[in-house]
């Protein structure tokens, strides 16, 4: 058995006065995909905050690699990719600046052999050849959030924290996506994702949350 | 598409260098003021209204001018930060990248500490440079001029400084503007007091080594400290909403 890659211990959180998780135990072990489903408002989003670092408004222990999580936060962080609904992708910028700049917080160095040609590539693959210059803002909304998504293909991350990375996006993107998630596990990653989507993967268990009163099931 | 979809990470340095992160911030920033250029003239603009409506104000003798005017261009420095800061972390904060930065190896008060800088060489360097001709206009001497320029020098990015924190602590509020001010404006008078009385000493001919000596322990403790409380805020208000 290898070492999980995350673990919760009795996580819980509660907000306005609504307990949204109650004890949740759950392992994610490298190459492992869970889908998180529930209802709008069940705590989908919140969980992921809670889990990649963004909220502090939860009990429990959070583990990365056996570890406590606030013990190893800087390797945690630069093996963690997190995607949410407000994608971090400047509208003055154009879609290489925008990858080039998110690369460099996770400590790409930009003088880094080939860089640019990587990133095309990326742009490339989620259909925004010939657009690498051009200003964000003159992009639609889809091709907006591909310029987020290219980030799945070039940022260096075990751990994927996809926060309904469909929105927008067309039916053979979503197909692509699909394909690239699969892959990325086969690869020994793993990935959290939340989606209404029926994911169409080999291997994946869900985390269904939402049944009131905090309670949840893993299947 | 024909392209294998495959994942190929780029290698990350192992131990990325501090000063990387917050070259990689300030290169941003500064490439987006470039883009977006009215948000670097507003604050310009605003510090010469304000100091060419005094003597429209209070009359165009030269003594009254000369008495008022190393006061007249501070305040008028000290409230085009204060405009000017809000939307410091404002954007970050609605587009999502500061939860982006918040989730980066790097230390985030080094981060918060490159958009200060590059906030303060958009808004302040543009004030500094026109300040010589505007207190021309208010009738000071040379020497007053040169120590003007000292002071603003010295003065705005402590100035800088304390209002990113109170940008900070507010950034998770939906209204955040009226506090920001009642957050810096008292931090703001130590360096109001010590940069106007550099000015007048200047204009009197009496030494002001003194004061400005002071205005450098003050951004030299601004450096140390504010970037460590600009982290933490940030933190806290991302974290917490």
């Amino acid at each position: 058995m290898t070492t999980a890659l995350l673990q919760t211990v009795k996580l819980f959180c509660e907000r306005d006065d609504r307990v949204l998780i109650r004890d949740l135990d759950f392992t994610l072990h490298p190459g492992e995909v869970m889908q998180i489903e529930g209802p709008n408002g069940s705590g989908k989003t919140t969980l992921l905050r809670i889990l990649c670092g963004l909220s502090d408004d939860y009990e429990g222990d959070i583990r990365w690699q056996g570890e406590a999580r606030h013990q190893v936060d800087s390797r945690f962080r630069s093996d963690t990719l997190y995607f949410g609904h407000l994608t971090g992708v400047k509208f003055s910028l154009s879609p290489r600046e925008n990858l080039r700049w998110i690369l460099q917080l996770k400590g790409v160095s930009p003088k880094l052999a080939g860089l640019d040609e990587r990133i095309d590539q990326a742009l490339k693959s989620v259909g925004l050849h010939s657009y690498e210059d051009v200003p964000v803002y003159s992009l639609s909304a889809g091709q907006k959030r591909r310029v987020a998504l290219a980030r799945l293909f070039v940022e260096p991350a075990r751990l994927w924290v996809l926060d309904e990375p469909f929105t927008a996006i067309d039916r053979k993107g979503v197909e692509q996506l699909e394909g690239l998630i699969q892959s990325h596990a086969e690869m020994g990653g793993s990935v959290l994702i939340t989606t209404h989507h029926a994911l169409e993967l080999s291997a994946i268990r869900k985390l269904q949350l939402g049944l009131g009163k905090g309670t949840w099931r893993i299947h | 598409m024909a392209d294998p979809l495959v994942s190929q990470p780029v290698q990350a340095e192992e131990v990325p260098s501090m000063w990387s992160g917050m070259l990689a911030v300030m290169k941003r920033d500064l490439l987006i003021a470039f883009r977006q250029r009215s948000d670097m003239v507003n604050p310009l603009f605003f510090f010469i209204m304000v100091i060419a409506l005094f003597p429209l104000g209070i009359g165009p003798e030269p003594s009254t001018l000369q008495k008022i005017g190393p006061g007249v261009i501070w305040i008028a420095a000290l409230l085009s930060t204060l405009l000017s800061v809000d939307s410091l972390f404002r954007q970050d904060f609605d587009d999502g990248s500061l939860e982006l930065a918040l989730l980066s190896p790097q230390p985030l008060f080094v981060l918060a500490f490159g958009k200060v800088i590059a906030h303060w060489l958009v808004t302040a360097i543009p004030l500094i440079l026109v300040a010589p001709i505007l207190s021309i206009m208010l009738f000071m001497d040379g020497d007053t001029v040169k120590v003007t320029l000292y002071s603003l020098l010295l003065g705005t990015p402590v100035l800088s400084m304390i209002s990113a924190i109170g940008a900070a602590l507010t950034v998770g509020l939906r209204k955040g503007g009226v506090l920001v001010a009642v957050i810096a404006l008292p931090l703001y008078i130590p360096v109001l007091i010590f940069g106007t009385s550099a000015v007048e000493a200047a204009s009197m001919t009496l030494p002001y080594a003194g004061q400005l000596a002071y205005l450098a322990a003050f951004l030299i403790m601004a450096l140390t400290f504010a970037p460590f409380a600009i982290g933490a805020a940030l933190r806290i208000s991302v974290t917490s909403q």
